[in-house]
């Protein structure tokens, strides 16, 4: 049996008709050129090389970042544009969802859309007749179906057009990130209707960003990644490898975001240009003093210099990205430009809305400054990183015991914690659930 | 592009709801709706019929009353003109339909095309009464020539509005110019003034060369002046609309594939 979607190669490149036709309809009428003169300037490759097939009657995920070609990849199933090289090949009715309510004329009714709707999608108006009552339930609009459409809120819109599209009962669904369009109810009733398509042995052709649906939902799942095919295959494991790239790509940023504020606050502004006096202990480390205020910077005399912050994973990688329960180093390079024995190392967390996780410094836990001299190093250690999901902000500082600061950096170093639990708050204490015998779980979460 | 031609005829039922849908939806929300089809053209009547009677009256042998001669030829302008200045911006107003939906593109222009000689056969409902009231209406075989001149409008009307539907998404200036374009056309065509004028017999080469020229002479002797002498001329341009249509639909079928990228 010949599989529902395959895509043998497919390469698509989207053609640039530059700016200069505004200028040239003439001189192409003049020159007899017009056809050559459509011939592009500029390209774009949105897909390179893909392959990829989808077995009749099973639930594909496509998932990448934005921009991957995720979206061309559909309508290239769906037909509505045409491959550059390689061949694309569907096997039955299409239904594609890929914008809902597409062609709804906004000032008839919602009855007269459904019937245009419909057939544009490939319904005859007597099939369309006979399903009309259950499209209106659907949509939950049986109060609303004979007023113009231009009267609907967005979400009345778009359930109809789910609605309209869901009842073409295709061979071949293809569905472009549109379970964003109601209220849970209604996610839940298009997520049975999957279920439903499923059962029937029907092809489903997912593109989205909820990886958690592409887990639950698909039997394969596609990754695309700047137009190029990455991995195919089980969806966890896709996934998985997909999380991991993101994963780069964010540590990327952070390493950058942290290296420019580092560097900003270390340049000598204004304020320091009063010979490099040291500024006032203006601000001690008093990690109960109103965050959400504070802004990045770096103050301090500099006799004890802070040279290097450096967040380490478990095998003492530098990293920007940890996952909740993961252990973490910090770990600061001092120099000392006279040897001291008035010091006191501290550090400060921050999430993202500036509330303090966590402070504390040497001083506070009794550790009594007998000597630093020279390039020296100090390591913060945190066995678990018992943190729920976010981005998170920190301070280091070196002072004198009466909180005259050597080196101070606010909230210069940012990380991210991930998690695959949704879990709220700030902080996740190790924990487990008991139960007594009579309360019985499902093996998998699995809300469908 | 003949296996499209044929998958044309697959989408009629769509054509034909889009046709409706387009006149139903023109006249949503004014109070006299679907009246307007018909008070519209009374109005352009009654505006001509007190220009060319009293502001400057237009006393030429053979065609009194003047308002009733002019609007035979202006009914079939309006369908032309308007049918273009809606084809050639139908692709862009559509985008969303090219961009998201499977769906043969050259359906917008035509269904502009197709309501709009809707709207230009109920014109007639005014336009006819008006003629066998003054007792212009002659009823002779002469009348079977009526469906022949519409069907070749047709046909004209819509390679025209092909072809500048699949230009215009390249060449956005030719909405702008178009209006001028048919601007400048309606006065170059016999339908405010008769064809058998002195003075325009001397530039009869020129007006021979404009295609419309023959659609509404026909128009005219057809419904209004008796014996219809064109006809060798409007069978030409039928000939000749068959060949545009062919040139326009193959125009569009080789753009078609960058309408999506290009809207």
């Amino acid at each position: 049996m010949k599989p529902a979607i395959e895509l043998v190669n497919v390469s698509k490149i989207y053609r640039r008709y530059g700016g200069r036709q505004f200028s040239t309809l003439k001189s192409a009428l003049l020159q007899r050129s017009i056809l050559r003169d459509l011939h592009p300037s500029e390209t774009f490759p949105a897909l390179t090389d893909v392959s990829f097939t989808v077995p009749r009657g099973s639930t594909y995920g496509v998932i990448g970042r934005n921009g991957s070609g995720k979206s061309t990849a559909l309508k290239l199933v769906a037909g509505i544009t045409k491959p550059t090289a390689g061949t694309v090949s569907v096997q039955g009715r299409i239904s594609a969802l890929i914008e809902l309510g597409a062609g709804f004329h906004p000032e008839i009714s919602g009855r007269e859309n459904v019937f245009i709707n419909g057939i544009m999608l490939g319904l005859t108006k007597h099939e369309i007749h006979d399903r009309f009552e259950e499209i209106v339930d659907f949509a939950e609009l049986r109060e609303f179906i004979d007023a113009p459409v231009k009267t609907y809120s967005s979400g009345m819109y778009m359930r109809l057009g789910f609605a309209v599209a869901i009842h073409v009962n295709p061979d071949v669904l293809l569905v472009d990130e549109v379970l964003a369009v109601g209220d849970e109810g209604f996610t839940h009733k298009c997520l049975d209707k999957f279920a439903e398509f499923k059962r029937s042995n029907k092809t489903i052709l997912l593109v989205t960003h909820s990886l958690n649906l592409v887990e639950r939902f698909c039997d394969e799942a596609f990754w695309l990644d700047a137009g190029r095919g990455m991995k195919h295959g089980d969806p966890k494991r896709v996934v998985g490898a997909y999380l991991t790239k993101v994963e780069e790509g964010e540590e990327r940023l952070l390493a950058t975001t942290t290296a420019k504020a580092v560097e900003e606050a270390s340049r000598p502004g204004p304020a320091d240009a009063s010979g490099g006096q040291p500024q006032p202990a203006e601000q001690p480390l008093d990690p109960t003093s109103d965050m959400s205020q504070a802004t990045e910077g770096r103050w301090g005399s500099r006799e004890v210099e802070i040279t290097d912050v450096t967040l380490l994973d478990r095998e003492s990688q530098v990293s920007f990205v940890f996952h909740s329960g993961d252990p973490i180093t910090i770990r600061l390079k001092v120099r000392a430009t006279q040897p001291t024995a008035d010091f006191v190392f501290g550090i400060g967390l921050f999430n993202a809305d500036g509330v303090c996780c966590y402070g504390t410094n040497t001083y506070l836990e009794e550790m009594n400054p007998a000597g630093l001299t020279g390039d020296a190093e100090a390591s913060f250690v945190i066995d678990s990183l018992d943190l729920v999901e976010g981005t998170y902000k920190l301070d280091v500082a070196v002072h004198k015991i009466d909180g005259f600061p050597y080196d101070y950096h606010r909230l210069l170093y940012t990380f991210r914690v991930k998690s695959r639990l949704h879990d709220v708050g700030i902080y996740r204490p190790r924990h487990r659930w008991a139960f007594s015998p009579n309360v019985t779980f499902k093996p998998d979460m699995d809300r469908s | 592009m003949f296996d499209n031609l044929t998958r044309l005829l697959r989408y009629r039922g769509l054509i034909q709801s889009l046709v409706a849908r387009d006149l139903k939806a023109r006249y949503r929300g004014s109070v006299l709706g679907f009246l307007w089809t018909f008070v519209n053209p009374v109005l352009l009547l009654l505006v001509y019929s007190f220009v060319f009677t009293t502001v400057m009256p237009n006393n030429v042998e053979g065609v009194q009353p003047y308002a009733l001669f002019m609007f035979c030829g202006i009914l079939p302008w309006n369908w032309f003109s308007s049918s273009l200045a809606e084809s050639a911006g139908s692709l862009i107003a559509g985008g969303n339909l090219i961009k998201k939906v499977l769906f043969p593109a050259e359906i917008l222009p035509i269904v502009s095309v197709l309501a709009n000689m809707v709207n230009f056969l109920l014109g007639l409902l005014i336009l006819v009464p008006g003629l066998i009231y003054f007792h212009r209406l002659h009823v002779s075989a002469n009348l079977l020539w009526f469906p022949v001149a519409v069907v070749i409008q047709l046909v004209f009307t819509t390679g025209l509005a092909l072809i500048l539907a699949a230009l215009t998404v390249h060449f956005r200036d030719i909405r702008d110019l178009l209006s001028n374009v048919l601007m400048l056309w309606f006065f170059a065509t016999p339908i405010i003034y008769p064809w058998f004028q002195e003075n325009v017999k001397k530039f009869r080469v020129l007006f021979n060369v404009n295609p419309f020229t023959h659609l509404a002479v026909s128009y005219q002797e057809i419904l209004f002046y008796g014996p219809v002498g064109h006809w060798k001329w409007l069978l030409a341009l039928g000939a000749g609309s068959v060949g545009l249509f062919l040139a326009g639909y193959w125009l569009f079928d080789r753009l078609r594939d960058s309408f999506a990228e290009a809207v």
